[in-house]
């Protein structure tokens, strides 16, 4: 890694960016940057699958589903402890992910999106069904309680639950996003890409195609799960019908918008997602819904490589202005 | 002159495949385009049919039809018989007959159909049949057929005896004879077995990456051995 | 006997419906390689304008014309304006606009009309059970209007020129073109056909289920089934595909897994199709060159 000053200053920055909510939001605001925070790790979880994998999953939700549900069962009907569940919330979605991922080998685009999509559309009827109601409430679903930041935290720095619960999500988010990110820029992240650009190449070539692609859609289930679980905890609620098939659109929707295959382009995607319907109902009250889809579109229309891509291009053009860049 | 090109130039992208050709097809004559693999012989058609946009001049008996789309260039009466012979395999054999004569709303259609079946008689009895299911020689004999019946002013060739046997090549070269004797066709033929296409052709030229290194008659290029011998291989 | 016959004759009512859907998406398929995800809302627009049609005081089946009419408009403008730009991209950006497409047709309607539930009326004479009890008078009527349209189109595919053209370029558009056939043009009208039977669908569908914004998504579900069980580059074995989707998911609610999980059903085909045989029953394989 290039330990130049200006990257130590970026990381810098960025912790500083990172920390500073805590003392200048107030808690809605808190709440919906915390969010926001969720997102962007569910967003970079379909984006290992889809963007780096090309394996287009329009059924993410459902792993958010999953790690919430799980975290929530624990928490409300056995009592864990909001840490405990998440290591299991995230063994358990890799697991499910592995199990989709593996009779996905044989589908391809468009095949696969539809399977997925239909899993999107199933899954609030699957969470209300009464064989399961005892566990899931059914659906009234679940309410569960923030954990109170412990004394010797507070002893030093007086946060209450809302900041306590930003900064866990984004301690949990930080670790997964440096996984995440080791594991893409090494040789994994580059067998992933290959299998995406030129799949029958990278198979002649005697890459393991089916570990990488189960593997592929594995990992990304249980990031995109420790998001659902972070969430259950910091909604305080679970219940079916907050995981509809709008949901898997939201996070396909950050994807591509903030940037497909770009770390960047998650967080950036996660931002997205939370404020723009904000923004979209701002302009019209009545039909925030066809602001968003038209936003959407525009951005696929102009900017197909996302927020991530247009911020690549302007550094590329800052760094080196008259430089002629390969195309 | 019923097809003009002056200064062509073409490409794929960032690459340029034609270099500025100049070459001519009479009326009713048959002008054949010679040379090896990736000389450029497919493009310079695909940039005369439109499925590639050229520059520079394409004029089709006066008109200009560089820059049209292929639709169009199609219906001025340029029938291109692509590499890999473009046949609609999942469609019968009439199916793709019909097609053929799509654009046509004059009646002498079904005489065509009737002239081609007795052209091409293996046709006329796989007449239900998917295209897909014909062999090599019969896909090439009913990718020839569909562009005649376009009742086409210009047919483009591209090499029509690719991947066939030797037999069935005599055939479908007959039938080139016959189409130039019996309708008023102008062709363009390239071929990379100069020796038939030589013993068709009124006019030659060679295609060497991307640039006309030579022309004339195709007679004379046939008897000069020392062209044959450096040029053509033969 | 007589409660199984009664799911049989559901299922094929409702299978008729599928059948449509299903049909829809494999022209848009075939033509274009891409399923549209919108399909649904498409559908479900059309029938809230033909329920202003009808409120305004139209004659049911002049209203019905007129809906084919604004829909076969719409789906080949939605061709134009939003598929045309974007037709080279990859294919994730494809995906994204037919979400897009989703997202505002769907929120659209329920601007537009609200989000109220609404009754639609039905041309045959509403609910009296015919043949022998076995089936209701709009179902039946449903199915007779499912399998008029299924035919007609299938002759228009078959028997005329335009139908021919519209198979070539969609098939192997490079010769189309070398033809003469304007593929861009049938693009488009292939997408208004689809659009077309994709309100019919939901104008039949919709006495039964009530009509909101909401409705056609499980229905879309149960045509993707049914489209891929038939095959997805196969018209008519989608429209196979349809019917046996719609029976499985009647016989199936009633007998094994209860109504709650209809729509598991459905993607429990979808993935067994796509396990065991990803053409489908009546598809094709292809081959895909290094």
């Amino acid at each position: 890694m290039n330990a130049s000053p200006a990257r130590f200053l970026l990381v810098v920055a960025g912790l500083a960016a990172a920390l500073a909510p805590l003392w200048v939001l107030e808690s809605f605001h808190l709440f919906q940057l915390t969010m926001a925070v969720i997102m962007s790790l569910a967003v970079l979880g379909l984006n290992i699958v889809t963007g780096y994998n090309g394996q287009i999953s329009l059924g993410h939700g459902a792993f958010f589903a999953i790690g919430a549900y799980v975290t929530s069962i624990l928490m409300a009907q056995a009592d864990w402890s909001f840490y405990a569940t998440l290591p299991f919330a995230a063994a358990i979605c890799g697991m499910v992910g592995y199990a989709v991922g593996l009779p996905a080998l044989r589908l391809g685009g468009l095949y696969l999106a539809l399977v997925t999509f239909s899993l999107a559309v199933a899954v609030p009827q699957l969470l209300k069904h009464k064989a399961l109601e005892a566990w899931t409430g059914g659906v009234q679903g679940l309410f569960l309680m923030k954990p109170d930041p412990p004394r010797w935290l507070t002893s030093v720095l007086p946060l209450n639950a809302d900041q306590y619960m930003y900064l866990n999500v984004l301690i949990v988010s930080g670790i997964c996003f440096l996984l995440a990110w080791n594991l893409i820029r090494g040789r994994i992240g580059r067998a992933l890409m290959a299998t995406r650009d030129h799949p029958t190449a990278a198979e002649a070539m005697g890459m393991d195609i089916a570990a990488l692609k189960t593997g592929a859609f594995a990992v990304s289930a249980m990031i995109t799960g420790v998001a659902g679980a972070l969430s259950a905890v910091a909604v305080e609620f679970v219940a079916p019908d907050s995981f509809t098939f709008l949901l898997s659109i939201t996070f396909f929707v950050g994807m591509v918008v903030g940037g497909v295959a770009s770390i960047l382009g998650s967080i950036f995607g996660g931002l997205f997602v939370l404020f723009v319907p904000n923004i979209a109902e701002s302009i019209s009250r009545a039909a925030p819904g066809v602001i968003y889809g038209m936003i959407l579109i525009i951005f696929l229309f102009l900017l197909p490589e996302g927020f991530a891509g247009l911020v690549r291009r302007l550094l590329a053009k800052l760094s080196s202005p008259g430089n002629p860049q390969p195309k | 002159m019923l097809l003009e090109v002056k200064n062509l130039r073409a490409g794929y992208g960032p690459t340029q495949v034609l270099f500025g050709l100049d070459f001519a097809v009479a009326e009713g004559g048959v002008t054949a385009l010679l040379g090896a693999n990736g000389a450029g012989k497919t493009t310079t058609l695909r940039a005369v049919s439109g499925l590639i946009r050229p520059e520079g001049e394409v004029l089709l008996s006066g008109q200009r039809i560089a820059g049209l789309i292929t639709e169009s260039i199609a219906r001025l009466g340029v029938a291109h018989v692509p590499d890999g012979r473009g046949t609609f395999m999942e469609l019968t054999v009439e199916e793709n007959f019909r097609l053929g004569a799509y654009t046509r709303r004059d009646p002498d259609v079904a005489a065509d159909f009737a002239r081609m079946w007795e052209w091409f008689p293996r046709l006329k009895q796989r007449w239900r049949q998917q295209a897909g299911t014909l062999s090599g020689g019969e896909q090439q004999m009913l990718a020839i057929a569909r562009a005649l019946l376009l009742r086409p002013k210009l047919l483009l060739l591209d090499e029509p005896s690719f991947g066939l046997a030797p037999l069935i090549v005599q055939d479908i070269f007959a039938i080139l004879r016959r189409i130039r004797e019996e309708s008023g066709v102008g062709i363009l033929l390239v071929e990379q077995n100069a020796n038939l296409a030589l013993d068709l052709a009124d006019h030659a030229y060679l295609l060497e990456t991307g640039r006309i290194v030579m022309s004339g008659p195709a007679a004379e290029i046939r008897q000069d051995e020392a062209i044959r011998r450096s040029y053509l291989g033969y | 006997m007589e409660a199984f016959l009664l799911q049989l004759a559901a299922g094929i009512a409702t299978g008729g419906i599928y059948a449509s859907v299903a049909l829809a998406i494999v022209m848009i398929y075939q033509a274009t390689h891409h399923v549209n995800f919108a399909q649904g809302e498409m559908a479900t627009l059309s029938t809230f304008i033909a329920l202003t049609m009808i409120q305004a005081g139209l004659p049911y089946w002049v209203a019905f014309a007129g809906t084919l009419v604004v829909s076969f408009v719409m789906g080949a403008l939605v061709e134009r304006l939003i598929m045309r730009p974007v037709q080279h991209a990859p294919i994730l950006t494809h995906v994204g606009v037919y979400i897009g497409m989703l997202l505002i047709i769907g929120n659209m309607t329920g601007w537009v009309f609200g989000y109220t539930i609404q009754m639609f009326p039905s041309p045959f004479e509403g609910g009296k059970p015919m043949l022998g009890g076995l089936i209701s008078s709009h179902q039946l009527g449903s199915v007779v209007v499912t399998l008029a349209v299924l035919i007609l189109v299938y002759l228009f595919f078959t028997k005329t020129s335009l139908g021919l053209a519209m198979r070539a370029a969609a098939y192997n558009p490079r010769s189309a073109r070398l033809v003469g056939i304007r593929v861009d043009v049938m693009l488009a009208l292939g997408w208004g056909l689809a659009a077309a039977i994709g309100s019919v669908a939901g104008m039949m569908v919709a006495p039964i289920v009530f009509l909101d914004p909401n409705m056609m998504l499980g229905i879309l579900l149960y045509a993707f089934a049914g489209a891929l069980l038939g095959g997805i580059d196969n018209p008519p074995g989608a429209v196979m595909g349809g019917f046996l989707v719609g029976v499985l998911e009647n016989l199936a609610g009633a007998y094994i897994v209860g109504t709650d999980l209809k729509l598991t059903v459905a993607l429990v085909i979808i993935i067994g199709v796509l396990v065991l045989k990803p053409s489908g029953l009546f598809g094709r394989v292809v081959f895909t060159r290094v």
